[in-house]
């Protein structure tokens, strides 16, 4: 299955082989901010595996037809853990009706759990929230008279990460804003998948450039292809 | 009459200062932008990952992999830095974001704000407006300041599920600009050329007090 000369080689021959293991009831963490640096490949091919039950960690769900928006629609997702689900019809129907479990964190809030997980880091205290309907069930704790409440790393079985560039061994590079949670998130999986627009020699990367060190890294693809949606095309006219 | 949305956002301009970091929320905070002089050395954070941030870009140099938290495409100004979720809500966490103007449906005299939840109707989700308010050193509201049947947003408590408490610092409206008085209420620093401190006071929920020297906002 696995591709590659080197000894480190961590490559697959496709998505559908990279995700080897996934299961019903897992929970799957997923990169990306909005469809900006989704793992569009991998996210596909959960869906085409046809696992069900999932607990999906992601920012945010996608849109209707895309990004996650795809298991939505063939209800694979149980439960979501987002901290903004706005572009998502398909989302707010199956959360009103009942058949989706949703649990709202904290942009901020998430991306540290996430962190913290990958980190071994069971939990932490933030003020974030603190007073709020996020504060509800959780401990407080004042730190220099202000109140803080106890949030929980995160871990999963699969992270989904897209990169955009990688080596055999699995440093990581990333490009622009695609970056967002896709470098926490390759940390908190038990098996981090990534898939990326182009895989290097190991030697090829600057260390000093390197953003993920590929010790996160289980599994590597080559995207065979990216839509690379824009939610938003906002320009400035010449 | 009350001012418009770009004259709320170009008031709250006057409050950036020489090299502060900002995040600006979506909505008329997005605004401010367009009235920040461009000799004034200030960097726009996006909480996506992105400090440094430019205007929309031309449509050629459109890039899916660069856009701010309201998903549009933008750009990377000279100096720019790009950043993972976690550096970028550490920088907000931890106090390294000067100011950030956020839009809300109710304020409170405790500095409380509640933007994001109306109980019964869909919640689309906190974002990071909860993490912003409880770590940028400075938060500003912009907002109407009635709801469409003329009712009060600028409260002695807030109603709705709230986003943060004791932290909003200062509010622009329609009507005003308006300091919390913690505990006490709001005080009165401006209101909107053709209106009066008396009609920003009833037209708020909370007690009001002008302080001395304010008076008609220059637009």
């Amino acid at each position: 299955m696995v591709q590659g000369t080197g000894a480190f080689s961590k490559i697959y021959p496709s998505a559908k082989a990279a995700l080897a293991g996934v299961a019903d009831n897992m929970t799957i963490l997923v990169g990306g901010f909005g469809l900006c640096g989704i793992p569009e490949n991998l996210i596909a091919a959960l869906r085409d595996s046809g696992v069900k039950g999932l607990t999906c960690v992601s920012n945010n769900a996608g849109v209707d037809d895309f990004g996650l928006g795809l298991l939505l629609q063939t209800r694979q997702i149980k439960k979501m853990l987002s901290s903004y689900v706005g572009e998502n019809a398909t989302f707010e129907k199956q959360f009103l009706s009942g058949e989706l479990e949703l649990e709202f964190c904290p942009q901020g809030t998430l991306a540290e759990r996430l962190r913290a997980g990958g980190a071994g880091i069971p939990g932490f205290y933030t003020a974030t929230g603190a007073g709020t309907v996020v504060a509800e069930g959780k401990e407080k704790k004042v730190f220099d008279g202000r109140e803080y409440i106890l949030e929980r790393g995160i871990t999963g079985d699969f992270a989904l990460v897209k990169a955009w560039k990688a080596d055999e061994f699995g440093n990581l590079v990333f490009r622009k804003t695609a970056r967002n949670f896709n470098p926490m998130i390759a940390t908190a999986g038990k098996i981090t998948v990534v898939e990326v627009e182009e895989i290097v020699p190991v030697g090829e990367l600057d260390p000093d450039q390197v953003h993920t060190p590929g010790v996160y890294v289980q599994r590597i693809i080559k995207s065979p292809s990216l839509e690379k949606r824009i939610e938003q095309r906002t320009i400035t006219k010449a | 009459m009350p001012l418009t949305r770009d004259q709320i956002a170009q008031r709250i301009s006057r409050e950036v200062k020489p090299g502060y970091c900002v995040n600006l929320g979506i909505g008329i905070p997005t605004l401010v932008a367009n009235y920040i002089p461009a000799s004034m050395h200030v960097m726009l954070q996006s909480e996506n990952g992105l400090l440094g941030m430019g205007p929309f870009p031309l449509d050629k140099d459109v890039d899916a992999d660069l856009i701010n938290a309201g998903k549009q495409t933008v750009t990377a100004l000279p100096g720019a830095s790009f950043f993972s979720s976690a550096d970028s809500f550490a920088m907000i966490r931890g106090g390294h974001i000067d100011l950030t103007v956020l839009g809300a449906m109710e304020v409170d005299m405790n500095g409380d704000i509640a933007s994001w939840m109306v109980p019964g109707k869909m919640v689309k989700g906190m974002g990071g407006a909860m993490d912003l308010v409880a770590g940028a050193r400075t938060v500003i509201v912009a907002m109407q300041h009635t709801s469409k049947d003329g009712a009060s947003k600028l409260l002695k408590k807030c109603t709705l599920p709230l986003t943060g408490k004791d932290c909003v610092t200062r509010i622009v409206t329609d009507m005003g600009v308006l300091e919390v008085d913690k505990g006490r209420g709001f005080k009165l620093l401006e209101w909107a050329p053709d209106l009066s401190a008396e009609a920003v006071i009833k037209a708020t929920e909370a007690p009001v007090t002008v302080v001395p020297g304010a008076g008609p906002m220059k637009v």
